[in-house]
């Protein structure tokens, strides 16, 4: 069984999973990063590779991204830290990328590659569905991945029913960027997610975008298996020197 | 691809050759599909063509003239035309397209339209058109730029527009794409993105071509009017994202004994460094939600390109040309920051037309051909260079 079916077997509540940018805040804080995450209670890793025009992010994983580029990160360079993680990260890990470097790297060789670290899964948020069906699925599924698509409050029924069938591991939940501030109306959000539940997909759901604190988590936590924090993370990262003491700090926030 | 399959229109699936496509993420889904499902049912409707007939005409001054340059045809030993897209209101081709989607984003039910520029053309051309029809409009642009581009920031303020920089990455046009393409995420209702050339995702590059084809089929009614033949033997255009000579092809692609030119921007020198040849430079990729040549590191990071004239500086194509390249049917050349410059002032000697630097590189590209009194060539002079003066007031003074 996959590591990400295993983790919601044994926990289909509450799962908090959490983006950082590979080679952010330094080159070699990846792992350090993701060992932190792990000993503070995070289900569940996303690792970002960053690109140099990442559409589907906001501006502070964009800034991460511009850092880790700066530092020298490439998808090489980042297998090679990867090459023993397993041997202390025993949590999922995904990695989140833009399709165009795994398009130089070669999309075969990547998927090869991920699997032989011991990544779980991938997302590519823009691949074009028509494309991964003729293209990509079968590659992924050789190598034992799991690949997560996004679905958000514009998806049609139809569509996210589609989406959920080609996902596995989980389905991610895009919120409109109305869950972000309490003062805003959660209901269209509400209605949204009630609309996932009902809709009895195979997949977890998590959702993203938006979670920033406690109060962000414990609400998306209400209507789905967990959720996603990114920006408010990487934040934290920016603001502190220190990668175990902030991640302690924040992850304590969040779920204590 | 099939092989009867023409050069002009994409797959369903938005696809020229192997270049297209709709590289987005989930969240442009719905607009991009709406888009899609909506744009040609839309642009067929009488009462849509009619008013975009009457703006074209009434509004922009079209037909733009098609020009006999006598001198500069007596230099080049053949007989050039030049098609006036620099007489369009605004001063450049890119309002034949802006014109087109204001009209087709109101009837999509939008209220609120968004677009990038980077020399500030199109974000001219698209301000001019929100002001028309009292939409409100919001322009991204490189915060570099904005330094760089002072009139055309000033011009788009009094058309009523709101000129936001964009401050992420290299702060120039394919930064200000990237945040005009989130600002359309977070706000998935109500507004439209009007993209300034033939790239980003299926349907745009289709679209936009259309919205430009005007410039050839007048060409062809006005050249058989002057020569007696509807066909050129040379289209000459310039090539940044292609939206100029898209239009100006467009008709005549499907025409073998056209020869079609584009002209890139190679900057200091194809091998620079500093250049904005992405035939010449770029490797198949994706960027801003097409699959195309793309400049770009060996690790698939797009690079920064350079070119003297901004609207070139872009380190993408359109798919159309992508393919128009690698299939053979364009002949692609390029011109340096100096071939253009040179060429620039040429014309304005010559002929009495103070051209873009765009242009110019197309003007450049006229030495590197074999030209007889035999051929027809007409150049596609896509804009004024009235936005370029500070550039050609420093060649002045040097």
């Amino acid at each position: 069984m996959s590591r990400l079916n295993n983790l919601f077997q044994q926990k289909n509540k509450r799962i908090l999973n959490v983006y950082c940018t590979a080679g952010y805040p330094t080159l070699q804080s990846t792992i350090n990063v993701m060992r932190s995450l792990q000993e503070n209670g995070a289900d569940l890793i996303e690792l970002g590779m960053p690109y140099s025009d990442p559409l589907a992010d906001g501006p502070v994983i964009q800034a991460s991204s511009s850092k880790a580029l700066q530092n020298g990160m490439t998808i090489p360079t980042l297998f090679a830290q990867l090459k023993d993680f397993r041997k202390d990260i025993t949590v999922p890990v995904i990695l989140m990328g833009y399709l165009n470097p795994l398009l130089q790297y070669g999309f075969e060789k990547f998927c090869a590659k991920a699997a032989e670290v011991g990544i779980d899964g991938i997302i590519i948020p823009d691949i074009p569905m028509y494309e991964f069906e003729q293209e990509y699925r079968a590659i992924i599924e050789k190598y034992g991945l799991d690949f997560i698509f996004l679905v958000t409050p514009e998806t049609s029924e139809e569509r996210i029913i589609k989406l959920d069938q080609l996902s596995s591991g989980f389905l991610y939940a895009v919120s409109s960027s109305s869950i972000t501030g309490s003062d805003k109306d959660f209901s269209p959000v509400e209605t949204y997610l009630h609309k996932l539940q009902s809709l009895k997909l195979k997949n977890p759901v998590l959702v993203g975008f938006g979670i920033k604190d406690k109060a962000t988590f414990e609400t998306a936590c209400k209507y789905a298996n967990g959720a996603i924090i990114g920006s408010a993370y990487i934040k934290a990262l920016e603001s502190d020197d220190n990668v175990e003491m902030a991640t302690r700090e924040f992850l304590n926030g969040i779920l204590n | 691809m099939n092989e009867t399959q023409s050069y002009i229109s994409p797959s369903p699936q938005g696809y020229y050759g192997r270049f297209g496509g709709a590289y987005i993420p989930e969240m442009l889904h719905r607009n991009v599909e709406e888009l899609k499902t909506r744009y040609l049912e839309i642009m067929h409707e009488a009462e849509f063509q009619r008013e975009y007939q009457q703006l074209l005409q009434d509004y922009v001054g079209r037909p733009t003239p098609l020009y006999f340059a006598g001198l500069l045809s007596r230099k080049y030993n053949t007989n050039l035309f030049l098609k006036r897209e620099d007489l369009c209101h605004t001063g450049a081709h890119k309002i034949n397209n802006t014109v087109g989607q204001i009209l087709l984003a109101l009837r999509l039910g939008k209220k609120r339209i968004i677009a990038e520029t980077g020399a500030g053309q199109h974000g001219v051309a698209t301000a001019t058109v929100c002001a028309l029809k009292g939409v409100e409009c919001i322009v991204y642009m490189g915060e570099k730029d904005i330094e760089r581009q002072a009139p055309n920031v000033a011009r788009m303020k009094m058309l009523g527009a709101k000129v936001i920089p964009a401050v992420s990455g290299s702060k120039t046009l394919k930064d200000a794409t990237n945040e005009a393409i989130r600002d359309w995420i977070n706000n998935p209702s109500d507004t439209h993105y009007i993209i300034g050339s033939v790239v980003g995702p299926h349907p745009y590059p289709d679209m936009v071509a259309r919205f430009q084809s005007i410039i050839s089929k007048e060409t062809r009614w006005q050249l058989k009017e002057k020569t007696g033949t509807e066909l050129p033997t040379h289209v000459v255009a310039c090539v940044g994202g292609g939206s100029n000579a898209a239009g100006a092809f467009y008709h005549f692609l499907d025409e073998p004994s056209v020869k079609i030119i584009a002209v890139e921007a190679a900057g200091y020198g194809i091998d620079s460094g500093m250049s904005a040849a992405t035939t010449r430079l770029g490797k198949e990729g994706v960027l801003h939600g097409s699959r195309s040549l793309v400049m770009q590191t060996e690790d698939g990071q797009v690079t920064e390109p350079h070119s003297i004239s901004a609207g070139l500086d872009y380190p993408g194509i359109g798919p159309m040309h992508a393919h128009l390249f690698e299939s053979g049917r364009g002949q692609f050349l390029s011109a340096t920051d100096e071939e253009a410059l040179k060429a620039s002032f040429e014309v304005a000697k010559l002929e009495g037309i103070i051209p873009a630097l765009e242009t110019g590189h197309a003007f450049a590209a006229l030495d590197q051909l074999s030209l007889t009194m035999e051929d027809r060539v007409v150049l596609c002079l896509s804009g004024r260079g009235d936005k370029d003066l500070a550039t050609y007031m420093k060649v002045m003074d040097a």
